[in-house]
């Protein structure tokens, strides 16, 4: 029963992302939007948070990213940019959808 | 300074495009400068975010209002304190940040940086030495 789980607060400013990652189990999705994103800045406390979660896939929304200027070696490792067509696989994939707002 | 003027700072602590903040932030800065008050500006908590470089919101059909960053040189708000604490914190370093520029009237219109990078300390003192604060 994999979940796909959506993070679209600030991990710097709403615990969501923390709630998020203290309730996902080994191979469900994570799938950063919006202003979620700012997660998979490297270097930053969110992104080391993110690397310490094992057996779970951590995506983030391309367009998202775009807006907010964050790309290529500013992306942390291990982190998968999906498209919007991406983000319907990735629901598809899944069993289930829970959105922590 | 001149009777009647003021030393406005805008404290800046959200992310550009999750919220409406930062976009009427740059509203009420420009109308404060047009009416030639003293303005300096605040980034810190995720208001760091707001001067990412390269930031484009195409694919979201959103303002890019980015430019305006640019522009407020033009409208003499040259003081642009960024909290560095903030910034470590979230991964990024000065360079990722947006090259906001004025010309200093007082050094023959002379290009000048106008963001400085200040510690949590010194933005404290920033806050306490202005005369009326203005949160977004």
């Amino acid at each position: 029963m994999a979940m796909l789980h959506t993070v679209n607060k600030s991990p710097y400013e709403k615990s969501a992302l923390e709630s998020c990652l203290n309730h996902v189990s080994e191979g469900d999705t994570v799938l950063l939007i919006e202003d979620g994103v700012y997660a998979v800045v490297k270097g930053g406390r969110a992104a080391n948070a993110l690397a310490s979660v094992k057996g779970v896939k951590i995506a983030a929304l391309e367009a998202d990213l775009k807006a907010r200027g964050i790309g290529g070696d500013k992306i942390a490792d291990g982190v998968e940019v999906v498209d919007y067509g991406g983000f319907v696989d990735l629901v598809e994939a899944n069993d289930k959808t829970e959105a922590w707002l | 300074m001149s009777e009647g003027v003021k030393k406005f700072l805008y404290v800046n602590r959200k992310a550009p495009h999750g919220t409406i903040y930062a976009l009427e932030a740059l509203e009420v800065v420009l109308i404060g400068a047009a009416f030639e008050q003293d303005v300096e500006l605040a980034f810190l908590d995720d208001g760091v975010f707001q001067l990412v470089k390269g930031w484009d919101t195409s694919d979201l059909g959103s303002k890019n209002f980015a430019p305006t960053y640019m522009a407020l040189g033009d409208f003499e708000v040259t003081k642009v304190f960024v909290e560095k604490e903030s910034l470590d914190e979230r991964g990024l370093t000065a360079d990722d940040l947006m090259e906001l520029m004025y010309e200093d009237e007082d050094d023959d219109w002379a290009e000048k940086p106008s963001i400085r990078i200040v510690s949590r300390e010194e933005m404290a003192r920033i806050m306490a030495a202005n005369d009326v604060i203005l949160s977004f």
